[in-house]
């Protein structure tokens, strides 16, 4: 019988102290019997609401009632049926506007913990090899392409692979995984679970080439001589920064830029790995977006005095999953809200030494309905700093637009699709953050998956 | 082959290494002052480096490199059939090579062997190209006969005066200019301070000069933005939107500030690399 009243489970989070510390991931697996207890509680909805509201549509009372019973081979095929990423998505997607903001237990129980059901699942059936990639159809004989390692392109390298075709992936840089590799902190996403599922895709006949840079070593239109359509899921990577006077002192850091350093590069292991990082004692990081926790929660780590997250908007309007903020929070992080940066200040060495900032008011509702923040006119006042991160948010990367001239692009650099998501190339298909501009793990999957799709249409009538 | 093998290593002198790589696809497709990213080992940092030379037919690019600090000295150990962990590019915008009459290409250092390239392309594209060179003594003067005849005119400085002119390029540009020569654009590779004061000059003397930055890089494809540069007061990457900018109004100080940034970590890295690299074991293990 199910049990819905018994209390939520928030699993086990290592005490902010102790974690603040390292980069060990904070929050643990469920034990077997928690899993099975927070499974109970699942009332399996006929119309499940969670289901209908998860953009790759995980089928999750199903998977759910697998783990209630110990099937956990069966309920991690059963998520991978629409999802091949599970150990990734249960740890970073924003569950709270997905699917457990949808659980009909919310409001009176709080909702199941799907996610940390999802991660259980995939780590538990990991650990007892009961993961097995999903089989793929006869071969095509097709040869597709897919730029980049995010996770749009893995979501849609697998989809492919799994019709039969011949993928490649070519990544830029020297490790697999894009944004999760190089964004997405090791104490949220441990590296070998990005290791794993990149495994498991591999393991469906994906091949995965490191260093190249399409647009630099090669073109789109050399690709399309090979393959016979090509993936652009090439991400969000171009830093936005202010433009306001003196961000190019040194200690001014890109959040891009200092995650890439500590997550890509592991610079907190400085000098065991080669590139280094340098914190001061007073961190000021401008943004509130889940970059922006990362780079807060980061640089936390590095043993400076005071992080102080410096938002423009008031503590409502913050883009970032829930329990990111809240984990930022216990670990001392500072939030200051209705704050635009002015200007930052340098000592005589070139170092920045402090921000200033005027005080906002908030005003109508902007076109996304967040309201808009205003200034008070003779509020300017400065805050101590010796290191910014700027974390205000990415564009998508220019080089292929730049580089495939026949590729058109929207006024904000994304790459201008039609409804059926083809680029104005044909045999071109395109997903993620390149076409959104910075969104989320879950939506660029969700683009991968359903480019996919719409490839497999097109080259069964070529 | 396996792809980033070392085909060829010839040492240019105690600290200068070059290496002959093999990359079909960047051998394909490189141009004129791009660059690559270069990492040695897993943990290792991803390091840019000038392109120098590339043969599309043998599928090898060319590199030189000074060892300067740790990841500079691990690559110079490489040997010939020992490998690159990772060579990506080629990254950067090329040099727009045009014939603009009569061009100055000047290097300092290691920089001699990154502005070659850019000589050749302009001497192909039908220009009269003087070179020149600039090292603290003969030892570290690379390339010159390699200069010597590609270019119309090679002029060598050295600091100390032990080998061709005593002095610094600026020296030279100068006696160029009083000599009547016309110089209608200067490409100017080196040190920041050779790079600041050259491009001072030679824009006082009308020479149109560009300089190829070197500021710190990660990612070397935009992702980043660590290597902001500041040129006609307008925020660049010189990842991306360079590395060769016209340099009349380029930051130099503000680039020397932010390369700055790691020099410390940097000496101690390297430190506790040589220390360990020159430690005798007699634990008897190993």
């Amino acid at each position: 019988m199910p049990n819905p009243s018994a209390p939520r489970n928030n699993g086990y989070q290592v005490e902010p102290e102790v974690r603040k510390h390292n980069f060990e991931e904070v929050a643990r697996s469920f034990t077997d019997e928690q899993a099975r207890a927070e499974a109970q509680r699942c009332l399996h909805c006929k119309n499940a609401r969670c289901q209908a509201n998860c953009p790759v549509g995980v089928q999750i009372p199903d998977f759910i009632a697998y783990v209630k019973e110990g099937k956990i081979g069966e309920a991690v095929s059963k998520i991978m049926e629409t999802s091949l990423l599970p150990a990734i998505c249960g740890r970073v997607c924003p569950q709270e506007k997905h699917c457990e903001g949808n659980c009909v237990l919310k409001e009176k129980f709080g909702s199941v913990n799907i996610g940390m059901l999802e991660r259980y699942t995939a780590d538990t059936a990991r650990k007892q090899g009961l993961l097995q990639a999903p089989q793929t159809a006869p071969k095509t004989g097709k040869k597709v392409v897919c730029i980049g390692s995010g996770p749009s392109s893995i979501a849609a390298a697998a989809e492919l692979a799994r019709a039969g075709h011949e993928v490649t992936v070519f990544e830029a840089l020297h490790a697999f995984g894009g944004v999760l590799r190089y964004g997405i902190p090791s104490f949220r996403l441990p590296r070998e679970v990005i290791d794993h599922e990149i495994e498991t895709v591999k393991s469906m006949g994906v091949k995965f080439v490191p260093d190249v840079l399409v647009g630099a070593t090669q073109t789109v239109q050399e690709l399309l001589k090979e393959f016979d359509a090509v993936y652009v899921g090439s991400g969000a990577g171009l830093p936005t920064m202010t433009g306001i006077p003196g961000e190019n002192a040194v200690g001014v850091y890109s959040a891009n830029e200092f995650l890439t350093r500590i997550n890509l590069m592991q610079a907190y292991k400085f000098p065991a790995t080669d590139t280094p990082i340098k914190i001061g004692k007073h961190v000021i990081v401008l943004g509130a977006g889940n970059s922006a926790m990362d780079a807060a929660r980061c640089a936390m780590r590095l043993g400076p005095d005071t992080v102080t997250i410096a938002y423009r908007r008031s503590a409502a309007e913050m883009p970032a999953r829930a329990a990111e903020v809240e984990h930022a929070k216990e670990e001392g992080v500072a939030f200051e809200f209705l704050l635009t940066p002015k200007e930052v200040i340098a000592d005589e060495t070139g170092r920045v030494s402090g921000l200033k900032f005027t005080r906002n008011e908030l005003g109508e509702p902007d076109a996304k309905g967040r309201r808009r923040p205003v200034e008070i006119p003779g509020s300017e006042f400065v805050i101590p700093a010796d290191t910014l991160i700027v974390a205000i948010g990415q564009r998508p990367n220019p080089i292929i637009a730049k580089t495939t001239p026949e590729l058109k692009t929207t006024e904000r650099g994304v790459l201008d699709m039609d409804e059926q998501g083809k680029t104005s190339l044909p045999g071109v298909y395109a997903g993620g953050d390149i076409i959104r501009g910075g969104a989320t793990v879950l939506l660029a999957m969700k683009d991968g998956i359903e480019a996919a799709k719409r490839i497999n249409a097109y080259l069964e009538g070529k | 082959m396996q792809e980033n093998t070392i085909v060829s290593r010839k040492q240019l002198n105690d600290v200068v290494v070059k290496f002959e790589i093999y990359k079909p696809l960047i051998a394909k497709s490189a141009k004129a002052g791009q660059f690559v990213i270069l990492r040695g080992r897993e943990g290792g940092e991803r390091v840019p480096v000038t392109l120098v030379d590339w043969n599309s037919a043998k599928g090898t690019i060319t590199v030189i490199i000074q060892a300067i600090g740790k990841s500079t000295s691990m690559f110079n150990s490489l040997q010939e059939g020992e490998a690159f962990l990772n060579v990506a590019g080629p990254l950067g915008t090329p040099v727009e090579i045009k014939n603009y009459g009569t061009v100055a290409v000047v290097g300092g250092g290691v920089g001699i062997a990154e502005v070659y390239p850019i000589a050749r392309a302009l001497k192909e594209a039908g220009n009269k190209v003087i070179a020149v060179l600039g090292a603290r003594n003969k030892e570290l003067l690379i390339l010159e006969p390699e200069m010597k005849a590609l270019c119309d005119q090679t002029i060598s400085t050295t600091d100390d005066g032990s080998y061709g002119l005593k002095g610094m390029v600026t020296d030279a540009i100068e006696a160029l200019h009083d000599q009547g020569e016309k110089i209608n654009a200067g490409f100017i590779i080196g040190p920041i301070p050779m790079m600041k004061f050259t491009s001072r000059l030679m824009d006082k003397l009308g020479m149109n000069p560009h300089a190829s930055l070197n500021p710190i890089m990660l990612d070397g494809t935009g992702m980043c933005g660590c290597c902001r540069v500041t040129v006609e007061g307008k925020v660049k990457f010189a990842c991306v939107d360079g590395p060769m900018f016209p340099s009349k109004t380029i930051d130099f100080d503000e680039l020397m500030r932010r390369t700055s940034e790691y020099k410390p970590l940097e000496k101690e890295s390297l430190e506790k690399y040589q220390h360990e690299k020159d430690h005798v074991c007699k634990c008897g293990l190993h």
